[in-house]
C-alpha cells in the first residue's frame, strides 16, 4: 500500500478515514489531527501552560510529546500508585523519567504511599466495597486536580483516545446514566476556583493510531498492562466496539462524535439548569457534594 | 512464516495477507500492529517464508 500524500511506502492504513500514510506523513498528520482538536474545543492557546497527566503508557506519552513538538509549554504529572505486582508503578515511572530527561522537560512525581500512608490496593483493602479500579481513579482525579490548582496550570491534558472515550460512552449509555453522559466532555472548563480545566486533545485519534504515533517516534512506554485491568469492563467495551470497527469502519469515531455534536446542539440532554449544591471539603479545599469531607479524604479516616 | 505475540509464536504455512494471518491466529486486525524487520507494515502486505511478524497490541485498559 502507498502513501496517499507522496506515494512512497505506507507504513498506516486508517480504514475509517480511508487513508494510507508514510512513516513521515503518518508522523505530521497526527499532531496536526491534535492541533486541529485543540482548537475545535478550544481547549488551550499557545501562551499557556499545560499539565500533562502522565502514566507511562503510550498514550499519554504520546500525547507529551505531540504538545511539545507543536510548541506548548507541557509539564508532566506522574502519579505513583504503590502498584507492586511486576513492578508495575516503579517501570512505569522510570519511563516517564527517561521521557522527561531526553527533552530536558519538568514533571512531578507524587507518591501515593508516601504522601498519604497507603497504597491505592492497601486503600482499596481496607474499604471493602469500593473497587480497586474505583478507588485508583478517585485519587487519581483528585491528585491531578489539586496539582494543577496548586501549580496555577491553565490546563490539566489527559491522554484519552477515540476507543477510550467510545468504551466509557458506550458503558455509560448502557445505563443511561445520564449524568456521567453530561460530564463526558473533551473539555471540562474550570467551575470553581479549586477544580482545574481539563481536555483531551486525542479524542479524534484511535488507540491504534497512538500507539503506531509512539512506535514510530521510538518512544518507549510502559507495554505490560495494569494487572489490575484484567477483566476490566473498559477492555470488554473495547473489543466489542473493534468488532463493530471491523464491520463498518469509522463506527467507533461515529458514535464517540456523533454523541458529542448531539450533546452540543441539545438534542440529547436538557442544557444543564441551575448548578448542584455543592459545598467545599474541609480538609482539602476541593468542591464536593458531601457535607463535610469529600470521598477522596474519607478514604484516609 | 512466525507470527509473534506477547509470548506467543505460530509457525504459519503458504504466503498470506498480514490481515489474514492476523485473523488465523485469533487476534483483531484492529487491535494489533504488524512489525516485520522492526518496520511498521500495513495489513495487506504479503507475507511467506522465513518473514518474521511481531504483533503489538494497542489496547490499553483501566
Ligand atoms: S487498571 Fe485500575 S488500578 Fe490499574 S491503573 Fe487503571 S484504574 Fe488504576
Ligand atoms: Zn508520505
Ligand atoms: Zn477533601
Amino acid at each position: 500500500m502507498k502513501c496517499r500524500k507522496c506515494g512512497t511506502t505506507a507504513v498506516i492504513n486508517m480504514r475509517q478515514h480511508r487513508l494510507s500514510l508514510c512513516q513521515e506523513c503518518f508522523l505530521e498528520w497526527v499532531p496536526h489531527q491534535v492541533q486541529r482538536t485543540i482548537e475545535k474545543f478550544h481547549m488551550f492557546v499557545p501562551d499557556d501552560r499545560v499539565l500533562g497527566a502522565v502514566s507511562g503508557g503510550k498514550d499519554s506519552l504520546a500525547l507529551w510529546d505531540i504538545l511539545l513538538s507543536l510548541g506548548y509549554s507541557a509539564d508532566g504529572i506522574y502519579i505513583h500508585l504503590g502498584i507492586s505486582d511486576g513492578d508495575y508503578c516503579d517501570v512505569s515511572q522510570q519511563k516517564v523519567e527517561c521521557f522527561a530527561a531526553a527533552r530536558d522537560v519538568r514533571f512531578q512525581v507524587v507518591n501515593v504511599a508516601q504522601e498519604y500512608g497507603q497504597s491505592i490496593p492497601q486503600v482499596a483493602r481496607r474499604k471493602r466495597g469500593r473497587s480497586t479500579c474505583g478507588t485508583c481513579g478517585l485519587v487519581k482525579r483528585h491528585i491531578m486536580n489539586q496539582v494543577a490548582c496548586d501549580g496555577r496550570y491553565a490546563v490539566l491534558a489527559t491522554g484519552h483516545n477515540v476507543d477510550d472515550e467510545a468504551a466509557v460512552l458506550f458503558q455509560n449509555a448502557l445505563h443511561w446514566a445520564t449524568g456521567y453522559l453530561a460530564r463526558q466532555a473533551p473539555v471540562l472548563p474550570a467551575s470553581h476556583p479549586r477544580l482545574a480545566r481539563k481536555a483531551k486533545p486525542l479524542i479524534r485519534l484511535y488507540e491504534r493510531e497512538m500507539a503506531a504515533y509512539a512506535l514510530l517516534r521510538g518512544i518507549d512506554y510502559i507495554y505490560d498492562e495494569c494487572p489490575y485491568s484484567k477483566g476490566a469492563t473498559t477492555l470488554f467495551y473495547k473489543d466489542l466496539l473493534n468488532q463493530l470497527e471491523e464491520k463498518s469502519p469509522g463506527a467507533k469515531q461515529q458514535f464517540y462524535l456523533s454523541f458529542l455534536q448531539a450533546r452540543r446542539e441539545g438534542r440529547l440532554l436538557p442544557m444543564k439548569s441551575g448548578q448542584v449544591d455543592m459545598s467545599v471539603c474541609q480538609r482539602c479545599g476541593q468542591p464536593t457534594t458531601a457535607p463535610e469531607l469529600c470521598a477522596f479524604c474519607r478514604l484516609w479516616d | 512464516m512466525k507470527i509473534i505475540y506477547r509470548d506467543k509464536t505460530w509457525e504459519l504455512k503458504g504466503r498470506t495477507t498480514v490481515r489474514h494471518a492476523i485473523k488465523k491466529v485469533g487476534l483483531h486486525p484492529q487491535a494489533v500492529l504488524a512489525v516485520r524487520d522492526g518496520k511498521l507494515i500495513t495489513d495487506d502486505v504479503l507475507i511467506s517464508g522465513d518473514d518474521v511478524v511481531k504483533l503489538i497490541a494497542v489496547v490499553s485498559g483501566g
